[in-house]
């Protein structure tokens, strides 16, 4: 059996398997990455190299896109 | 009146209104608002991405930012940290560097905090960020702000979603004689007449939220506004009479029967 770790995405705990990169997440979730931000453990990640960047246990990634506002 | 184009940060715009994309009951009555008004800048919000609920309308399935320039802010945020952070995400969202500082001093009355809105106008700039910077109307922190390299002055009316008109035009006066940076009314407008009077002001647009999206009949209020800002323009273009205390009759004194 693969290894899980646990990370927080948008501040719920998911577990998911060791090693998962950052696009797996994006893909998995659905998420039209043209139209998003991703932060890992509040630093900015490039999108373009979410395919290379393997998950760690208690990583914290944030991924905001733009919602109505005044 | 062709050639009067509100410039922000060397950006032609025709339209001197800015809206809101907050408070509306759904996207399509905010998208039908925002088109009746005419707007051509509408502020965003960055947020979480909605993780467990997929298929929740995105904002840009509505409102395409190819056409309609996005105007992202900070609303929510509480200190320069948070601010730049948000700001610097929704760079990473698609380039936009032309945005809207917002850092709120207490939850009560949403009066912006000078010295951290200050402090991150300065950093926002040197990373190559355009500041529009929502302000208190107080003449000398326009100035510093001004100073640390805003791209527009947006002072309040009266606190966020109050509705209640320009409260100090005096201030707005004063703040309008000393910049020639574009001038633009940021919260606090309740009603069509308010963006009028902000024009005739010599403000260079008014921003609005709450007072269209929350009026009864938001698409006529979006309208109402479109036409009370050109109106507000021509009249101060126009340059108004100057107010005298006694009457002065309208028609000639002389051939009277």
């Amino acid at each position: 059996m693969k290894k899980k770790i646990k990370i927080k995405l948008n501040g719920k705990l998911k577990t998911i398997n060791n090693k998962s990169t950052i696009f797996s997440i994006v893909q998995k979730n659905k998420i039209p990455l043209a139209k998003v931000a991703i932060e890992l453990n509040q630093e900015i990640v490039d999108k373009k190299k979410i395919k290379n960047i393997n998950l760690k246990n208690n990583d914290k990634i944030e991924i905001v896109h733009f919602i109505g506002g005044g | 009146m062709k050639k009067d184009k509100l410039i922000i940060s060397k950006k032609n715009f025709s339209s001197r209104l800015i809206v809101g994309t907050g408070k509306y009951k759904s996207m399509h009555e905010c998208a039908k608002a925002i088109k009746l008004s005419g707007a051509e800048i509408v502020t965003v919000a960055v947020r979480r991405v909605n993780i467990t609920d997929k298929k929740k309308p995105l904002l840009m399935d509505y409102i395409d930012p190819k056409k309609i320039t996005y105007l992202p802010n900070t609303a929510g945020c509480f200190n320069s940290k948070e601010a730049l952070r948000t700001l610097r995400l929704a760079r990473e969202i698609g380039g936009w560097k032309l945005v809207k500082l917002e850092v709120l001093g207490d939850k009560k009355n949403l009066f912006p905090e000078m010295i951290e809105t200050l402090k991150s106008t300065e950093i926002l700039t040197k990373e190559g960020f355009k500041v529009m910077v929502y302000c208190n109307d107080d003449p000398l922190m326009a100035k510093r702000l001004e100073n640390s390299g805003a791209c527009a002055i947006m002072p309040l009316a009266a606190p966020i979603g109050s509705g209640l008109g320009i409260i100090n035009e005096i201030n707005i006066k004063i703040i309008r004689k000393q910049t020639k940076l574009p001038l633009i009314i940021d919260a606090g407008l309740g009603q069509a007449s308010d963006a009028a009077i902000a024009m005739e002001l010599g403000c260079d647009g008014v921003l609005v939220n709450t007072a269209i999206a929350k009026a009864k009949k938001p698409f006529q209020m979006a309208l109402a506004f479109k036409n009370a800002v050109i109106a507000g323009r021509q009249s101060y273009l126009s340059g108004r009479i100057k107010k005298t205390l006694f009457g002065n009759p309208s028609s000639p004194k002389s051939g009277i029967i």
